[in-house]
């Protein structure tokens, strides 16, 4: 459970200051299915990296599961993060060196989890997502689709809350793109919870709840009174 | 994080950037040789005079005249003032002393030497038959002093071999008669080229029994006595039973400088050690150049690496796991830099040892150490600006950018 209560967040830009959030309030249950839209500069991805904690609120409180975790520090944070948060992004944001196995098997590295543990889990996912034949393969030999698979691979891995996905498809052509939704829709189906910030229409309608931000707030929500 | 993980993941990072990596093990191994090289040449130095005195016997005590002022360090080396003769008698009631094999007066004098009207200026020693086995002094012709009453003395003398080669060419010396200041003295025989010794080129001089000596150039006193003791544990009581000896010869005054080998000996390799000490110091400003120069390249990666630092954050690395894996990458670097630079090293001093076989030049395992640690902690130390960058850098401006 994601509970964000007035958050604001201010970015000095020069003289001036930009409020990126205004007294932002939102809550993701678990295994939820959100789209958050608006045009560019409306805040949706400093939200998004207010949830995955990237970032801090200027303002308000936040809570995973109950904790309210911006009264945590760094290596608290991190803990949290790694635990409870998978991130998708557009530009995929694989470690060019290592192979797919290697770049999914990440986050379990990060955590301390023995390597006989890792590898069946690593495999497993990679079979899920039918990329088990590339498994040796490095980004560089991978197609775009290919490589958001192995993302979303290292955003299961760990088992989060939540996956956070920043325009998944932004940077693939439309039928990859959409294979790739179909794979982030089928990790919520099994009870995962999805962020998706798009500003694409068509895609974000697929969503059950729909928030559209502009200008830093949230001007619209779909199924604000189901969360609340 | 496990150790082997952080390993492993700085280990890819080195290595898909092998051009970068390489200059930079290159500059630590550059670096840690320069240490090993400098400190074996130094240390070769330290072992070369060693071995230098342990040639002339560690059971020699030798007596100087005159009292040294100053009580430290280097005791006898400076000959004392205020000096009352030590005497040939002197040094002949030293053979009273128990465990006292050998006793060897010396006299040594600028001198001339003489032969159909060719003249050498060449330093004369004047001694006795124990010389030779106290110099290691072996003949090319004719034979050394003979054992003699030293108070004698004889009109004989030992020569050079450059000596020979210059007063008589090609011709023979042994049984010639050579003129040494106002006497004459005939050649006995011709000693066997040997080059330097205890300071002095042994090839171009002269000896002559003492006591002739002190007549030749009117001597009272003697330059030192050297004497020999049976067994290595006797040198001290010897040493005390000298002191009381000449003091009771000298009415009670204690107006001699005893210095035994291993001080001397001490005193040289104290010196030589400081010396490595610091050349091996200078060395290490090498390594401190590598790190700076890993820390530079570190800085340019950092930011060269800011998509995955912040993907690393994303996924879930703390700041202190990342700031662990720049410093594991940059003291892996020194690492295997320091163990190159090792073996660059030691085939540098054996590169030295073929080229100067005289010189002992081995690196002190103290050296070795010290520069692989100094490496290490070069490496680990320029690395922790740059990892404390890497760590505090913004996850989200890292991830935005592209």
């Amino acid at each position: 459970m994601i509970r964000l209560r007035g958050i604001h967040r201010v970015f000095p830009v020069g003289e001036e200051k930009v409020h990126a959030l205004r007294d932002v309030s939102l809550s993701v249950a678990p295994g939820e299915y959100l789209s958050i839209m608006g045009p560019s500069g409306s805040g949706k991805s400093t939200l998004l990296n207010i949830i995955g904690l990237l970032d801090r609120p200027d303002e308000g409180v936040y809570s995973i599961d109950g904790e309210d975790v911006t009264a945590f520090g760094d290596e608290e944070q991190s803990r949290v993060r790694r635990e409870k948060i998978g991130f998708v992004f557009q530009f995929f944001h694989l470690v060019p060196r290592l192979t797919a196995t290697e770049n999914v098997e990440l986050p379990l590295v990060l955590a301390g989890v023995p390597p006989g543990e890792r590898a069946p889990a690593v495999a497993r996912l990679l079979g899920e997502f039918g990329m088990s034949h590339r498994a040796q393969h490095r980004p560089d030999q991978l197609s775009g689709g290919e490589r958001q698979r192995v993302a979303i691979a290292r955003a299961m891995v760990m088992q989060p809350t939540a996956i956070l996905a920043d325009e998944p498809t932004g940077n693939l052509d439309q039928s990859t793109g959409k294979d790739v939704i179909n794979l982030l829709e089928g990790v919520n189906a099994r009870g995962v919870a999805l962020v998706l910030v798009t500003h694409d229409p068509a895609l974000g309608e697929r969503a059950r709840r729909r928030v559209r931000m502009i200008d830093g707030r949230i001007e619209s929500d779909s199924g604000a009174s189901e969360a609340r | 994080m496990r150790g082997g993980d952080v390993v492993r993941f700085g280990w890819r990072s080195l290595s898909s950037h092998r051009a970068r990596t390489l200059l930079m093990v290159l500059a630590m191994a550059i670096g840690s040789a320069s240490v090993v090289v400098l400190t074996s040449l130094g240390e070769g130095a330290r072992r070369y005079v060693r071995d230098q005195f342990e040639a002339l016997g560690t059971n020699l005590i030798v007596v100087f005249p005159g009292r040294a002022e100053t009580s430290g360090g280097m005791g006898g080396v400076l000959s004392g003032r205020t000096p009352r003769d030590l005497t040939l008698d002197d040094a002949l009631s030293l053979l009273q002393i128990r465990g006292v094999t050998s006793v060897m007066p010396l006299n040594l004098v600028a001198g001339e030497i003489w032969h159909s009207g060719r003249r050498r200026d060449i330093p004369v020693v004047g001694s006795t038959s124990e010389l030779q086995h106290l110099w290691h002094l072996s003949m090319a012709q004719g034979h050394f002093l003979e054992a003699q009453d030293p108070r004698r003395a004889i009109p004989v003398c030992v020569i050079g071999s450059k000596v020979r080669d210059e007063l008589f060419g090609t011709g023979p010396a042994v049984g010639e008669w050579v003129r040494i200041g106002d006497r004459r003295f005939r050649v006995v025989g011709v000693l066997a080229p040997k080059g330097q010794f205890v300071g002095l080129d042994i090839d171009e001089l002269a000896i002559i029994p003492v006591t002739s000596a002190q007549m030749v150039f009117n001597l009272q006193s003697l330059l030192r006595v050297a004497i020999e003791v049976e067994r290595h544990e006797d040198v001290k009581p010897v040493r005390d039973e000298v002191l009381k000896t000449l003091a009771r010869r000298h009415d009670g005054e204690e107006d001699v400088t005893v210095v035994t080998e291993d001080a001397v000996a001490s005193t040289f390799d104290k010196i030589l050690l400081a010396l490595t000490l610091a050349i091996g110091g200078i060395g290490s400003i090498s390594l401190a150049v590598a790190g700076i120069l890993i820390m530079n390249v570190m800085l340019v990666a950092v930011s060269q690496r800011t998509g995955e630092i912040g993907l690393l954050k994303a996924i879930g690395a703390s700041p202190l796991q990342i700031r662990l894996l720049f410093i594991a990458e940059a003291a892996m670097l020194s690492a295997v830099g320091g163990v190159a630079g090792l073996a660059i090293g030691q085939a540098g001093s054996l590169a030295i040892r073929w080229i100067y076989p005289e010189l002992p030049a081995y690196a002190p395992v103290w050296a070795v150490a010290a520069s692989l640690g100094v490496a290490l902690v070069t490496g680990i130390l320029f690395s922790l600006l740059p990892a404390r960058r890497a760590a505090r850098l913004e996850a989200a401006a890292a991830l935005a950018r592209r």
